[in-house]
């Protein structure tokens, strides 16, 4: 059984991996481990668990900052920012449920490492683009710092952006500092039923280039629409457009009324207000509403929001899938049965026709082995990226192959 | 301000260089006399010239690629430069060095509206592109003060700012893929028209690292609809603290602007003689805030903006009323670096960021220092995020008044870091913060990021001298320091 190193101070961190790096033992390094299944299986003997380095260092909701320990779980940080009306602009996905854990169990340093981003994405960007700075430990055992504390910075090389989306493998981080926005005062979603997929890419490209500020747009198919827990698009009896507009009261008034305008040559319209509004982005933000069959493996693929309904079609046609769609056609969730590769050869395939990247994201531990997870790299970019990770983990102790085998 | 000692071994083989970069960049593309040259011996930051070894002015990715490898194989090293309009010095040239000049790189290759994107080459000028895609409706977001000439291939080196990036962001955030060369000539794309490019965010470190990683060939960028509307609104405060706390305030409200400039007393003036702005003269601190956005919204955040800046003591208020008006309010602001080049002969620009709430405390400190060295300081503030320009006035025919100027500057920004902010927001490192870097970052901060450049450049060629302090040999960052067995870690948790 692995031993489990829990460090609760920085010098503990470090001294931890630099024990590790000596060693050459592998390290899992988790949070609260939400998303451990996210990955390739590894080999690790040991387990870096960081959910001892938790909690608020700094919170100054003028500055449009908040500081705090790796660890620190989102319910905390989500509770904190909304006392204040604020929220973190990337609207980062729950997924927890997805891997069988309950509501709220993330940490906000797994959710950095994953770069996840929810609906808003569209508008405001991903983790990486609220990520501002960070203290941890390489995998050379030697604690550094990148980005600072400020919204504002260009001073030295971005590492934070390196290290979002690096699911651990560059550096165990200890304290992250994030860009905080205001929370929307109001939101509204205008839906639109009856759409097929390629004429909903249609509508919600023509809302997102609209001068309303659409903040999300997305399209469920007719069979995850039939799962909603909002009446309104589980009773629609077919597909459903959702397009959210959010802001100040008045401007949501004045902007939503202009975009049923340009809408209206769609279909008819629905319009959901706060609550409901609210729980259908939710239930889109974290996967809600793909097969609840916990047996069916779930890629995540971007791609070119306008080729997002094509790609679909195409592994549709080769293989029993079903799927929706977020960011105005550019991510598409997808699942698909285990049988096989998973419908590894089908999607990638499909995907490479227009440029973008597909990632198993949950699957049984013995496919996880057997496919890429995340989008094979090869040539220049492989031998790049291999060599990023000698800079910051030459021995590979540090969540070892989770992203590439030898990376 | 110390460049690297030119490699006498390469300036013997000029001739034997030039003649090698003539056979693949044919006719005028290389560059090699000295009146000729003398057309790229700075950048915007024109305290610091020297002239580049030789020029050469590729026009293909290929070509980029023959260069580069031609440089690597025969250890030259090379400076990337877009149009020159940096403020940091990041493309001066090395003596020794083949400066790459990237400006017959200037096609937008592709408009892509319905995935709100723009494929450009990198000398397309960063204005280029909101005017090639203004007929649907769509402009780029990020506008540095020199968008009329700077490129977006410089601002993807330098990840740019501008006025607008607290709502909109940084060019970091409005890059969706490159095209680029490394050093050894290998051409190698990131992301895309889509989303968050795959594996690691390559994408994310190449922009904003100053032509020392790769040099990019084409970039695809985020294109955003036009606001509806947009309106501004003047705010004078009786002192420089009452006009922070009035940008806290504003903030704080959940309001976010789509620019918030504050100028000081001596840039309000120089600004005003200038361009007759219609600035109230009677004031310490001057606020220009805009919302953009559905014209109800604007309509709605300019009263509740005008009210709170009353709350905390404006006591000038002038709403635009019409476009020429805005247009006005911003002509003082956007020519408060000219306007005060008429009122000094020569004028530096730094460029920390700061807390906000330190805004009073730093820029009564930077008075200080100013009459410490002897200097006249004038502030303009992109005070939404922080980001502080101060321009410091001096003479360089006078004695001793550069190197005076250059010590106040350095003693600003490190205050900017004493009170918790950075070195530079938006102009990057360059020559001129390079040797500050310490100030911020710890050796091991600077080690860590120079493993990222081994990983990119193991020989260190692409623009040596700028951004580190001291660039050490990657083979000595490589080296693991482990002493097995013999580490103290009493207090570990284990489970």
């Amino acid at each position: 059984m692995a031993e489990i190193l829990k460090p609760a101070t920085a010098p503990q961190l470090r001294d931890a991996i630099a024990w590790a790096a000596a060693e050459e033992a592998a390290l899992e390094v988790v949070g609260l481990g939400s998303k451990r299944g996210v990955g390739r299986p590894l080999q690790a003997s040991h387990t870096l668990d960081l959910s001892g380095l938790a909690g608020i260092v700094s919170y100054e909701p003028s500055e449009l900052v908040l500081t705090a320990r790796a660890g620190t779980t989102m319910r905390e940080i989500e509770t904190l920012l909304h006392e204040n009306r604020q929220v973190l602009g990337f609207e980062p996905p729950d997924l927890s449920p997805l891997f069988g854990g309950s509501t709220g169990d993330g940490t906000i340093g797994g959710v950095i490492a994953s770069n996840l981003a929810g609906p808003r994405r569209v508008k405001v960007g991903a983790a990486r683009d609220h990520f501002l700075g960070m203290s941890g430990v390489s995998g050379r055992g030697e604690a550094f710092k990148a980005g600072g504390k400020v919204v504002k910075n260009v001073t030295g090389y971005d590492l934070c952006k390196l290290l979002a989306g690096s699911f651990g493998t560059l550096a165990a981080m200890d304290e992250v500092t994030v860009k905080v926005l205001p929370a929307p005062v109001k939101a509204r979603t205008v839906l639109i039923s009856g759409l097929d997929d390629a004429r909903a890419a249609a509508a919600m490209a023509d809302a997102l280039n609209s001068p309303f500020e659409v903040s999300a747009a997305a399209h469920l198919p007719a069979r995850v629409a039939s799962r909603a827990d909002v009446s309104y698009v589980r009773d629609a009896g077919g597909p459903v457009t959702a397009v959210r507009i959010e802001g100040t009261g008045v401007s949501v008034a004045a902007r939503c009324e202009g975009l049923r305008g340009r809408l209206a040559a769609y279909g008819a319209l629905e319009e959901l207000h706060s609550m409901n509004s609210a729980k259908l982005w939710r239930a889109i933000r974290d996967v809600a509403m793909l097969l609840p069959d916990s047996r069916a493996v779930i890629w995540r693929l971007s791609v070119p929001p306008s080729e997002g309904a094509r790609i679909a079609a195409a592994i549709a046609a080769v293989r029993d899938v079903e799927f929706f769609y977020d960011w105005g056609g550019g991510l598409v969730w997808l699942a698909a049965g285990a049988a096989e590769d998973g419908g590894a050869d089908a999607i990638r395939n499909a995907v490479a026709t227009s440029g973008g990247h597909a990632t198993l994201f949950r699957a049984p531990d013995a496919l996880r082995a057997a496919v890429p997870v995340f989008e094979p790299q090869t040539g220049a970019l492989g031998a790049l990226s291999a060599r990023v990770k000698d800079g910051f983990d030459p021995r590979r102790i540090l969540n070892p192959g989770r992203m590439y085998a030898g990376v | 301000m110390r460049m690297p000692a030119p490699d006498q071994a390469v300036l013997a083989r000029r001739a034997e260089i030039v003649a090698a970069l003539r056979a693949i960049v044919p006719g005028e593309g290389v560059i090699d006399a000295e009146e000729e040259l003398r057309a790229y011996e700075c950048d915007g930051l024109n305290i610091y010239r020297q002239l580049p070894m030789v020029v050469c002015l590729p026009s293909t990715t290929a070509q980029v690629s023959d260069v580069l490898r031609y440089c690597h194989d025969q250890g030259i090293k090379v400076v990337p430069r877009g149009a020159g309009t940096g403020l940091s010095g990041g493309a001066l040239p090395l003596g020794d060095g083949v400066l790459l000049g990237m400006g017959k790189f200037n096609r937008v290759l592709e408009l892509d509206f319905a995935n709100r994107c723009a494929v450009v080459q990198p000398g397309v000028t960063n204005l280029g592109i909101s005017n090639a895609v203004a007929h649907e409706g769509f402009y780029y977001a990020p506008d540095p003060s020199s968008q009329i000439a700077c490129t977006i291939g410089g601002n993807v080196a330098e990840n740019s700012g501008g006025v607008h990036c607290l709502k909109y962001g940084l060019t970091t955030n409005n890059v969706l893929g490159v095209e680029l060369v490394l050093m050894d000539g290998e051409v190698v794309r990131l992301g895309g028209k889509h989303f968050d490019a795959g594996g690691y965010d390559l994408l994310g470190v190449v922009t904003g690292s100053e032509g020392l990683l790769c040099v990019v060939t084409e970039v695809t960028v985020r294109i955003l609809p036009k606001p509806e509307t947009a309106r501004a609104v003047l705010l004078g405060f009786p002192t420089v603290a009452s006009g922070g706390s009035g940008v806290a305030a504003i903030i704080a409200a959940g309001i976010i602007p789509g620019g918030m400039e504050m100028m000081d007393r001596p840039a309000i003036h120089a600004a005003e003689a200038f361009v007759q702005a219609g600035y109230p003269l009677d004031v310490e601190s001057l606020l220009i805030v805009e919302l953009d956005g559905p014209a109800a919204e604007v309509d709605e955040l300019i009263a509740a903006v005008e009210a709170i800046a009353r709350e905390q003591g404006a006591v000038y208020a002038r709403v635009s009323n019409s476009e020429e008006e805005r247009a006005r309010f911003w002509a003082g602001r956007k020519a408060a670096f000219p306007a005060v080049g008429r009122i000094s002969p020569d004028y530096m620009c730094m460029d920390g960021t700061i807390p906000r709430k330190e805004l009073a405390h730093v820029l009564d400190r930077i008075a200080a220092l100013g009459d410490q060295h002897g200097l006249r300081v004038a502030n303009v503030f992109h005070a939404g995020d922080g980001n502080l320009h101060p321009l410091i006035l001096f003479d360089a025919n006078k004695p001793g008044e550069v190197e005076a100027a250059e010590r106040l500057g350095a003693d600003i920004l490190r205050l900017c870091v004493e009170v918790g902010g950075v070195l530079t927001g938006e102009h990057g490192v360059g020559v001129e913060k390079r040797d500050l870097m310490g100030t911020m970052f710890s050796e091991a901060d600077l080690s860590q990021q120079q493993r990222l450049k081994c990983a990119f450049d193991p020989q260190g060629l692409l623009n040596p001298g700028k951004l580190f302090p001291v660039l050490h040999r990657c083979a000595e960052l490589g080296r693991m320091h482990v002493h097995r067995g013999q580490l103290p870690f009493p207090d570990l948790p284990r489970f």
